[in-house]
């Protein structure tokens, strides 16, 4: 009985050092921002990465969710007759919700285990150590230009995604269901408010984040050689998407209380 | 100057650093002995700041550095370099970046200087023509001796080796052996290398500390240690002649086990 309430105690303190050393880890990266020296050639060497690098995952990502948004959407409106409506639902449900999430969850998959990967087989090589020993802060180096290009490319792949999905929509609209182009955009565009575009904007903010803090964290946490950099990328796929996905309905629940 | 007095240190529950005291001083070369997990790559991560003690004192050039913000180790690393064990050269970077990186980090030398610096380190070390390579083009000697070079471009007072000898052929290990004695006769260099490889620890040591267990079981020169009875530094220095003694065995503490033969195997009168 005992040693069970010392084993949970052990846990739950093991717990709450994890969400400690991350939350230093995150404070650490972000006032790293704002501090000499600046990497910027590392920051768009990220960009580059994260941006170019995940551009053709993003667009198949948005143009199948569009097409399918469009087929799944008529069959549901048929009875209605308001197929022609239907680039209100593909906007309005890819804007708020799906454009951003999917991205996220795409770019969490190829951007977010690479980073945890490279940075855990620096941690196993003693990498890392030795950017300690030769003087320069490994999260100022390291983590920073990750995150400045994760936060500022996460956002802009997700704008993509929207308007290829957008553009799926109107494939399948046009040339499958006949419905007109003028009326396809007028309504998909009509059925956007700004408060819309600026929630939408919000969320892949806040993913990008997700993604390259708890990618940088798993990796600077990985011990236990290769092996080790193998359940690093795993977490940190996992645990970004399983993040991605719970911020995103706490944030939809404030968004639709502000309104 | 280094200075350890009464460190200790724990992984896990586990003792790493026993009470452990040493003094390196400046110009020296101190080669620290021992097997295997006794705790002696930890005494240069102690030095370089990356490892904080549970408890004690270490001094370098007479400063405190225990209990020191990571900020403020900056300025004592400025005047020491690392030569890691498996070299930590950066996989991204090329011979010249990373023998160059802490000065165009530090911006305080002109480009044609700091290419001037990287010649003559990688000159020094021999390898002056693998400037564009990348280290994954690089043989395992090769690389020891471009982390070598890294840790000299910056002129530091103080160079730490972890095992620099490890895993490398003969003509490699003698190599290396040659490049720290010069170091030491030309520049003057403390140095402080850990090693269990003991050709290398005869050849360039000014003195040498025994680590055994976390435990300092010796600390002395070349002499005072071959002549040392304690049966762990024996059977560390010749194990090949006290382990080959009938009924003689390695025991958990690194000493010797003699086992009394049993009657089935004494030899009959």
């Amino acid at each position: 009985m005992t040693s069970s309430v010392l084993r949970l105690d052990d846990t739950l303190k093991g717990y709450v050092l994890t969400v400690q050393e991350f939350a230093q880890l995150c404070a650490a990266a972000f006032a790293g921002a704002f501090r000499r020296p600046w990497y910027l050639r590392d920051t768009l060497y990220h960009m580059d990465r994260i941006g170019v690098g995940s551009l053709f995952i993003v667009l198949l990502t948005g143009i199948f969710t569009g097409m399918v948004l469009a087929l799944q959407g008529a069959i549901q409106l048929e009875p209605y007759g308001a197929v022609q409506y239907i680039s209100r639902l593909i906007s309005t449900s890819v804007v708020r919700e799906l454009g951003p999430v999917l991205a996220a969850l795409m770019i969490a998959g190829r951007v977010g285990s690479g980073i945890a990967s490279e940075l855990a087989s620096m941690q196993v090589t003693e990498q890392i150590d030795a950017l300690r020993a030769e003087g320069t802060d490994p999260i100022k180096k390291l983590v920073t230009p990750r995150l400045v290009a994760s936060v500022i490319m996460v956002p802009v792949l997700t704008v993509i995604t929207n308007g290829i999905a957008l553009l799926g929509g109107f494939v399948i609209a046009h040339f499958y269901l006949s419905i007109d182009p003028y009326f396809y955009w007028t309504w998909a565009f009509e059925a956007l408010r700004l408060h819309d575009l600026i929630y939408g904007l919000i969320k892949p903010i806040v993913f990008g984040f997700i993604i390259c803090m708890v990618g940088c964290y798993a990796g600077l946490n990985t011990a236990g050689g290769t092996v080790g950099v193998g359940q690093s990328t795993t977490q940190a796929m996992v645990t970004s998407s399983i993040l991605i996905l719970m911020t995103d309905f706490f944030m939809t629940k404030v968004f639709v209380f502000l309104g | 100057m280094i200075r350890f007095t009464n460190v200790c240190m724990m992984f896990h529950g586990r003792p790493v650093l026993k009470d452990f005291t040493m003094e390196v001083p400046s110009g020296h070369t101190v080669v620290i002995l021992g097997g295997s997990g006794g705790g002696k790559t930890t005494v240069l991560r102690l030095i370089l700041g990356l490892l904080r003690p549970d408890s004690g004192s270490i001094r370098v050039d007479g400063r405190e550095i225990v209990g020191l913000p990571e900020r403020n180790m900056v300025a004592i690393r400025a005047h020491m370099a690392m030569v890691f064990q498996g070299s930590a050269l950066f996989d991204s970077l090329t011979v010249r970046e990373n023998v160059g990186y802490r000065l165009y980090e530090e911006q305080a030398l002109p480009d044609d200087a700091i290419e001037r610096k990287i010649v003559e380190s990688l000159c020094f070390v021999g390898l002056e023509d693998t400037l564009e390579k990348m280290p994954a083009e690089l043989s395992g000697g090769m690389r020891k001796r471009v982390a070598i070079a890294r840790a000299l471009a910056c002129s530091p007072e103080v160079i730490l080796y972890d095992e620099p000898t490890a895993g490398l052929d003969p003509i490699n290990t003698h190599l290396i052996n040659e490049l720290i004695c010069r170091l030491q006769k030309e520049e003057c260099l403390t140095q402080v290398v850990v090693t269990h490889d003991l050709d290398t620890a005869y050849r360039v040591a000014d003195r040498l500390i025994m680590i055994h267990r976390g435990e300092k079981l010796f600390d002395g020169t070349l002499d005072m240690l071959k002549t040392a009875d304690d049966p762990r530094i024996r059977t560390f220095l010749r194990p090949h002649e006290i382990l080959a003694t009938p009924g003689c065995f390695p025991d958990k503490d690194g000493g010797i086990r003699v086992v009394a033969p049993t009657m089935d195997e004494e030899t009959p009168a």
